[in-house]
């Protein structure tokens, strides 16, 4: 681990605690001291019950898994909040200029400011949305921006998530949770509210429909089915939202248009929020071995009678070795300094940086280009010799599909432990809309790594959740 | 609404009363073996109530024995029996976990407290005692899940899709039971029955939770005629053919509104009403009991193959 202690949410080094916090730290004074097991116990069975799981791959019933919920919440402030937001904005603006740039003009390219290898010979880039128009012009409306934090001004963007990022129904959750575990607090500190995001999701399904479509749009939520692993999430959205949850053979595609099989017959469907990849929405123009997808859906977007959300091709835009270049793409489309800025990031192909690298691997990290999950990830300091040595030998022979940062030591914030109250590493992940306006719920879903010391935060390599309150001023 | 959202409705409701139909058969079973005085423990009522479920062939096929504990691990808790609680329970809650968003969140809840505690149950502790006291649930989370339904959920097509899977279900059930039993309900001379047949009434009464309100309907001691009556043709018994029916086509008909259209499913439930209101039970013995009830199980099975006909189940 690094030398110096990581910033603690709650905490300043001298022990005294931060002004977010102070409420918090009092609420937690008072309580008895078997209370907090006791509302630990309480949320658990709140959980279950609810039946907030995710499933386990190549497992059968009664192996869904709760996602570990940790009662005490990360607390931003009003101003932190304002400045995150902004930054923010700015980068789904400029990501979103960019993916209709690269899909047309390739200006950018052009202009040598982004490599056009780096685009054009990259698996992400999908050469079916080329020239192609969505509607409003928009590529990525659903966006969850991984934000980690080093010091008290010092906030870095991790990764931009403009596939189809996944989590959200744990912060409407997570909220839903607080407010029966502790309303007190909630009476005692005001807390930006959350409950709006799947209105808002609607309203910017709404706002990106065809042309064409009635002046109500008909919106399906498009799953794998109930073996996904966030199958519960897809119910969850298109529930909250009145929308009509659909798999692949609810769908058929007749004339170019998009129908849904109801107990009436065919009707037809103008926007589809799709939680199935690029590979498989479509056996037709994608993977023709695909039983997920909906044959001739491709053809119906590219015709203009649906609209896909968010569109295919997006994963040019948050690419891991594209990552390192959002800067650049900020100042080229919108003429701005980049508001919030990158983890520093090592290129291996420069002869220089990799000598660098491999000098220093062991307080690096190091992250397959491709690699998603925490998988595929070597934590420098947290590694043994020969997952050093294993990775070195990957950099040499492949040094493009690795991208190497600095150990960030993220930010701590106190958890309910076995042991009592313990700091435990901390990201972000707040949820952004964009459609007829760009709409940031406020907080997001914080991730919290459960093992002590830990940097790792996914739900699959043993991460919990934390309710995230943006206090209002 | 999708096509399949509808099948999905329709089935869950039909996989809900049928895990508390063969928690009751069971239970009967199981009663009646405790009273009957036979040698070895296999129990004849066991095996004649596994025969009107259709599953004494299943049974077979793993067990030589028709005792307590075998009958009762496989009507309860075998995977391989598709119609044991456990997979009643869990095919019902599958479906829940599809539909979510066509169920109140009061309905999923239920149905999920009720699997998840199911599921924790380890079969082997379920002996003595512990045996008639999770019928009793079974029954109860049936009734439970049922009130959340009548409580919560919108009256639009999903609800009638649920319901008319409910008593398709319930009548299926009923008419074999009385199926099951049919010899000792024949009219014959003499019009006291036995020991025998009296215990083999009531096993038909508990069946379908009727020994006690037959009293109230009757005022009568336990008579054949009665029975198949009661069991048949009495609109106020919530488990008679006749009522089943009659709220099936009324679910039909409130969901030809609701669409706007006749479906072909309105007539096969009008053509399975008619032919108990059409009849009273002298016509019925006459036309011979067994008979009756092998068409009114086909007629019924015809309503199930309509609506999927009707309303794209796929």
């Amino acid at each position: 681990m690094s030398a110096t202690p990581a910033f603690d949410e709650m905490r300043n080094a001298d022990g005294s605690v931060r002004e977010p916090y102070l409420v918090l730290d009092a609420w937690l004074k008072e309580q008895p001291p078997q209370a907090l097991g006791l509302m630990a116990a309480d949320a658990e069975a709140i959980f279950r019950r609810l039946g907030i799981t995710f499933a386990v791959y190549g497992s059968n019933e009664g192996t869904e898994k709760l996602i570990p919920f940790d009662l005490i919440p990360r607390i931003i402030s009003a101003m932190e909040w304002r400045k995150l937001s902004k930054g923010i904005e700015q980068r789904v603006r400029a990501l979103n200029a960019f993916l209709h740039d690269v899909y047309h003009r390739q200006e950018i390219l052009k202009a040598g400011r982004v490599p056009e290898k780096l685009i054009l010979q990259n698996s992400a880039f999908c050469p079916e949305m080329m020239g192609l128009d969505p509607a409003k012009g928009i590529y990525s409306h659903i966006i969850g921006v991984d934000i980690v934090r080093v010091g008290p001004d010092d906030f870095y963007v991790l990764e931009d998530n403009l596939r189809t990022p996944s989590g959200v129904s744990y912060m409407l959750e997570d909220r839903e949770a607080m407010l029966q575990l502790a309303p007190e607090l909630f009476q005692r500190l005001k807390v930006a509210p959350v409950e709006n995001y799947p209105e808002n999701l609607r309203r910017t399904l709404e706002s990106v429909a065809p042309n064409s479509a009635r002046s109500t749009p008909t919106i399906a939520v498009l799953t794998p089915g109930i073996y996904n692993s966030a199958y519960f999430e897809h119910s969850f959205l298109a529930d909250q939202m009145g929308a009509q949850l659909c798999e692949g053979q609810d769908l058929f595609v007749d004339g170019g248009k998009v129908f849904k099989r109801t107990t009436l017959g065919p009707e037809q469907v103008d926007v589809i929020y799709r939680r199935i990849e690029d590979d498989f929405i479509d056996p037709l123009t994608f993977r023709p071995d695909s039983m997920l997808g909906v044959p001739g859906l491709f053809d119906a977007y590219r015709a203009g009678n649906v609209t896909l959300v968010n569109a295919p091709g997006t994963g040019i835009a948050d690419d891991k070795a594209v990552y390192t270049y959002v800067p650049e793409i900020i100042e080229f489309y919108l003429g701005e300094k980049a508001l919030l800025p990158n983890v520093p990031t090592y290129n291996c192909t420069d002869p220089e940086q990799r000598a660098y690298v491999l000098e220093h691997i062991g307080e690096l990290v190091v992250k397959e280009v491709h690699g998603s999950g925490g998988y595929g990830m070597l934590v420098g300091p947290a590694s043994t010799k020969a997952q050093r040595e294993d990775f070195t030998r990957k950099i040499i022979a492949r040094p493009d599909n690795y991208i190497v940062q600095p150990t960030l030591a993220l930010s701590t914030c106190p958890t309910y432990v076995n042991a009592g109250i313990a700091p435990r590493h901390v990201d972000l992940r707040p949820y952004v809309l964009v459609g007829d306006q760009v709409r940031i719920t406020p907080g997001g879903l914080t991730r919290v790594a459960l093992t002590e010391g830990s940097l790792v935060v996914n739900s699959s390599q043993g991460g919990g959740t934390k309710d995230t309150w943006v206090l209002e001023e | 609404m999708l096509g399949r959202t509808a099948q999905n409705l329709f089935w869950l409701s039909r996989y809900i009363e049928r895990a508390e139909n063969m928690a009751r058969l069971f239970e009967v079973g199981y009663r009646m073996s405790l009273t009957s005085r036979r040698e070895g423990g296999a129990s004849e009522h066991l095996v004649s109530m596994m025969q009107a479920a259709e599953i004494y062939d299943e049974f077979q096929l793993a067990h030589e024995r028709a005792d307590v504990t075998s009958v009762s691990h496989f009507m309860l808790f075998d995977e391989k029996n598709p119609s044991s609680v456990r997979s009643c329970l869990l095919a019902a809650r599958t479906n829940a976990r599809t539909e979510r968003t066509a169920l109140t969140s009061d309905m999923w809840e239920s149905l999920n407290a009720a699997w998840l505690e199911f599921a924790a149950i380890n079969p082997k502790s379920v002996t003595g005692a512990k045996l008639p006291e999770l019928l009793q649930w079974v029954k109860q989370l049936s009734h439970q899940f049922r009130g959340a339904l009548l409580g919560t959920i919108l009256r639009d097509d999903g609800f009638a899709f649920s319901q008319a899977g409910s008593f398709i279900e319930r009548a299926d059930n009923t008419a074999r039971i009385l199926d099951m039993k049919y010899y000792v309900l024949l009219p014959r001379s003499n019009l006291i029955g036995g020991d025998v047949d009296i215990q083999q009434w009531t096993l038909i009464l508990r069946a379908a939770s009727a020994h006690r309100s037959y009293r109230h309907v009757y005022h009568d001691r336990y008579k054949a005629w009665n029975i198949a009556d009661y069991l048949m043709l009495r609109p106020e018994m919530p488990r008679s053919l006749i009522f089943c029916a009659r709220f099936l086509d009324q679910t039909l008909a409130s969901l030809d509104a609701i669409y706007g259209k006749t479906g072909e499913s309105r007539a096969a439930a009008a053509a399975l009403l008619a032919m108990l209101e059409s009849n009273d039970m002298d016509r019925i013995f006459a036309y011979g009991l067994h008979e009756f009830l092998t068409e009114f199980i086909a007629r019924n099975n015809r309503v199930t193959e309509t609506l999927s006909e009707t309303y794209n189940f796929y």
